[in-house]
C-alpha cells in the first residue's frame, strides 16, 4: 500500500528579498513520501515550515529572491511546468490545501456549498449541479450536514468551517493534501474529532497528506513519518513509530521533551534561546547555539546521514 | 437527628465563613450571568446562560484551573470575576465584599488588586506603544509614584519575567518582540501593581510548543514567590497539571467537576471530563492506528441549554428519563471531588 511513491522533493529552495536582506525560509529541503502516506514537518513558528508549503504548491508572493529545486510528483518534476500548467495539472488537480486558520479562507459572502464546488468546476469544467452534487458527498464524508451547504461561513462554528475546508481540498479528489496547522485553533474534542475525519478519509480514499504543525503530541494522530525542520532546513527524517520513542537530532529530543504530558512524572523542559533569524543565519550548524551536545565539529555545516533508514543532520551520528 | 446534623451543618458553614476572611481569596456563591438578547423595539428575546450557577472558593497563594470548550462561559466567568460583566445573581465575594456592590472607587481599587492575563499578548498591547510606556500606564493611573520611580518598578518587573537586559527591551515596541517575549510583557504587566489574584486566560495557547512550557514555569515561579493566588484558564488539560492545584472543568455554564489535579487525572468521574481526557493527545505513534472515541456533536446553544443535564445530548451514558428532565446536583465522590452527573448518585 505505502511503496509506490508519490512526492520526491529535492533540494528544494525558496528566498524571500526584503529590504533588510534574503530571507532564507526554505534552504535546500529533502524528503519522499509514498502513496498512502502521512508526513508531518514539526518545527517551531519562524522555521519556514508553511514557506515550505507555498514552495510545494508554488503559491508564492511577488517577493520571491530564489526559487529552484525539484519536486517530483509521480515521477513527473513539476518544477519544470509553467505557472498555467501548474495550475491546470498541479494545484487542487494533484495536490490541495487546508490552509491555516480555517476561519478566515473561506470567503464570506459565498455560500459555503458554493466554494467547495467551485474547485471542481474550475478544474475539472463541470456544471454547478454536478459538483454540488459531489461537494454534498465530500460534506458527508467529513461529517457537516448537508443543509449546511446552503449557509454563510459565519453561520458555522470553528470546527465546522474546519471541516469544510477539508471538504473543499478534497472535492476534486487529489493524491495528496497538504495541511497546513489544520487544527491549531480548535478546541480539544474538535481537533479530536477533525483528526478522526482526516484517518478515515485517509483510509477509504487512499489520500496522502503533509501534515505542517508545532503541536508534536497531535500530530502523532495522523503520522507515519515524521520530519523535523529547523531555521529552513530538515534536521530529521524518520518514521512515526521510531521518532515518538526516542528522536535522534539534539533538538528533536528537545521539541519531545517539551511536550506537557497527561501521565508520568516526567516535568517538561523548554528550548533554551530562540530559533535563528532567517535573515542572517549562523554558520555550521544552525541549532548549535541551542545544542546541549554542541562540540567543535559544530562549527562546520553538518551533511545529512543515514542510520538504519532514517536520516539525520548533525555530526553526532557521523 | 436530621436537625442536630443540619445545625452542626449551619454551624460549620458559619465557622468556615469567620476564618473565611482571612485566608480566603474569592468565594463565588451560585454566580450566573446572564446577557439579555433584545429585540427590535421592546421585548427579550430571552437570555444567553453564559455562566448559570458556578460556586467555587479560592484560597489565598492557590492556584486552579477552569478548563472547557469555547463557548462554554469560561471567558465570560473571567470577565466577571475581574469586574466587567455585570453580575445577574449570586455573589462574588473578594475578602468578605460582594464585588457586585462595589462602586467605582472600591471597584477600582478590587481591579488593582487582580491582574490579568490575556490570551492574545500581542493584541493585548497597544502597537504604538513601547514596553516602557505600556507598562507605565497601571502605574499612572493607580500610583502616586514619580517618574523615577515608576521606571525602577518597571525594571524590577522586567527582571522578574526575565527580561533582561532590561534597557534593551524598554525601548522596544510589541511588534519587535517574539511571541514569548510579548507575553513576557503582559505577565510583567499584570504583576505591576503586586496583585493578589492573577486571572490568565489562555496565557500559551498561542505559544509554540517549546515556549509554552518556558511561560508556564514563569507563571507557577512567580506564584509560588509572591504567593498569589491564580485563576488559569484553559482547553488544554495537559498543561494544567504542571501548575494549579484543582481542576474545575465547565460545561455549558456550569462547573460540572471539581477537583484536585491528581485526583482527576485518575479518578475522572464525568463522561465530559473523560472525553475530554481521551481528546488529548500524547505523542505516541500508536495514536495514528486508531479512531478516538469523541462524543459528536457540538456544545448547547446557551439560550435555550437543554434541560436536565447540558451534557445529555452528547452523552453515550445517557439514563432516559433521569439525565435528560432533572439537573444532577453536586455528588461528592471522594473528598475535595465533586461531580454532578447523576451515574454517581
Amino acid at each position: 500500500m505505502a511503496d509506490k511513491q508519490l512526492l520526491k522533493i529535492e533540494n528544494l529552495v525558496l528566498h524571500f528579498r526584503t529590504s533588510r536582506g534574503s530571507v532564507q525560509a526554505v534552504d535546500g529541503v529533502n524528503f519522499d513520501l509514498a502513496h498512502n502516506e502521512a508526513v508531518v514537518i514539526l518545527g517551531e513558528s519562524g522555521c519556514g515550515k508553511s514557506s515550505l508549503a507555498k514552495a510545494i504548491l508554488r503559491l508564492l508572493p511577488r517577493n520571491v529572491a530564489n526559487y529552484s529545486g525539484k519536486v517530483l510528483l509521480n515521477g513527473t518534476d513539476v518544477m519544470a511546468y509553467n505557472d498555467e500548467e501548474f495550475r491546470k495539472n498541479v494545484r487542487w488537480v494533484e495536490m490541495s490545501l487546508v490552509p491555516q486558520a480555517a476561519m478566515n479562507s473561506l470567503n464570506p459572502v459565498l455560500k459555503v456549498g458554493d466554494q467547495v464546488a467551485e474547485p471542481l468546476i474550475v478544474h475539472d469544467g463541470v456544471s454547478k449541479a454536478e459538483a454540488l452534487v459531489q461537494a454534498r458527498k465530500m460534506f458527508n464524508l467529513v461529517g457537516v450536514p448537508e443543509e449546511f451547504l446552503d449557509r454563510y461561513a459565519f453561520e458555522l462554528s470553528g470546527g465546522m468551517r474546519q471541516r469544510v475546508a477539508i471538504a473543499m481540498s478534497l472535492v476534486t479528489m487529489p493524491e495528496l493534501i497538504i495541511l497546513d496547522e489544520p487544527t491549531s485553533a480548535l478546541d480539544v474534542l474538535t481537533q479530536a474529532n477533525i483528526f478522526n475525519v482526516l484517518k478515515r478519509i485517509k483510509n477509504e480514499l487512499e489520500t496522502s497528506y503533509i501534515l505542517i504543525t508545532h503541536d508534536i503530541a497531535t500530530s502523532s494522530e495522523l503520522a507515519n513519518k515524521v520530519a523535523v525542520m529547523y531555521a529552513g532546513q530538515i534536521v530529521e527524517v524518520s518514521d512515526a513509530e521510531r521518532f515518538f520513542a526516542k528522536p535522534l537530532h539534539p533538538y528533536s529530543e528537545k521539541l519531545m521533551n517539551s511536550v506537557p504530558r497527561l501521565r508520568g512524572d516526567k516535568e517538561p523542559e523548554f528550548i533554551v534561546g530562540q530559533p535563528p533569524s532567517l535573515l542572517n543565519l549562523p554558520s555550521g550548524c544552525r541549532f548549535k547555539d541551542r545544542c546541549p551536545m554542541r562540540f567543535d565539529k559544530c562549527e562546520q555545516e553538518p551533511p545529512v546521514y543515514e542510520k538504519e533508514n532514517r536520516l539525520v543532520k548533525c555530526w553526532l551520528y557521523r | 437527628m436530621a436537625n442536630v446534623q443540619e445545625i452542626q451543618n449551619i454551624k460549620q458553614t458559619v465557622a468556615a465563613e469567620d476564618h473565611s476572611h482571612d485566608d480566603m481569596m474569592l468565594s463565588i456563591q451560585d454566580l450566573r450571568v446572564w446577557f439579555e438578547l433584545r429585540r427590535f423595539g421592546f421585548g427579550r428575546a430571552g437570555y444567553v446562560h453564559a455562566v448559570d450557577g458556578v460556586s467555587f472558593d479560592l484560597a489565598k497563594g492557590e492556584a486552579v484551573a477552569v478548563v472547557g470548550e469555547s463557548g462554554c462561559g469560561k471567558s465570560s466567568l473571567m470577565k466577571t470575576i475581574l469586574g466587567i460583566n455585570h453580575i445577574t445573581k449570586g455573589k462574588i465575594l473578594c475578602q468578605g465584599e460582594n464585588l457586585g456592590n462595589m462602586k467605582s472607587k472600591a471597584l477600582r481599587n478590587y481591579r488593582s488588586k487582580v491582574g490579568y492575563i490575556q490570551q492574545d499578548p500581542y493584541g493585548a498591547m497597544a502597537p504604538f506603544m513601547n514596553v516602557e510606556k505600556i507598562l507605565s500606564e497601571p502605574l499612572i493611573i493607580n500610583t502616586k509614584m514619580n517618574a523615577d520611580e515608576r521606571i525602577e518598578r518597571i525594571k524590577q518587573a522586567l527582571t522578574e519575567v526575565k527580561m533582561t537586559p532590561v534597557e534593551d527591551f524598554m525601548a522596544k515596541f510589541p511588534h519587535q518582540l517574539s511571541g514569548g517575549q510579548q507575553q513576557r510583557i503582559v505577565i510583567a504587566r499584570a504583576m505591576l501593581l503586586n496583585p493578589q489574584l492573577i486571572v490568565a486566560d489562555e496565557p500559551v495557547s498561542m505559544l509554540d510548543a517549546s515556549v509554552r512550557v518556558e511561560i508556564l514555569k514563569l507563571l507557577r515561579n512567580l506564584q509560588e514567590k509572591h504567593h498569589l493566588a491564580v485563576i488559569y484558564i484553559t482547553h488544554d488539560l495537559s498543561t494544567v497539571r504542571y501548575f494549579s492545584r484543582c481542576i474545575f472543568v465547565m460545561y455549558a455554564g456550569n462547573l460540572i467537576e471539581k477537583a484536585r489535579t491528581d485526583d482527576l487525572l485518575r479518578n475522572t468521574a464525568h463522561p465530559y471530563t473523560q472525553a475530554l481526557l481521551t481528546g488529548t493527545s500524547e505523542p505516541d505513534a500508536n495514536n495514528a492506528k486508531t479512531y478516538k472515541d469523541i462524543p459528536q456533536g457540538e456544545p448547547p446553544n446557551l439560550i435555550k441549554p437543554p434541560t436536565g443535564c447540558r451534557f445529555h445530548p452528547r452523552c453515550t451514558k445517557m439514563i432516559k428519563g433521569l439525565c435528560d428532565v432533572e439537573t444532577p446536583p453536586e455528588f461528592e465522590i471522594e473528598p475535595e471531588h465533586q461531580v454532578s452527573c447523576w451515574l454517581f448518585k
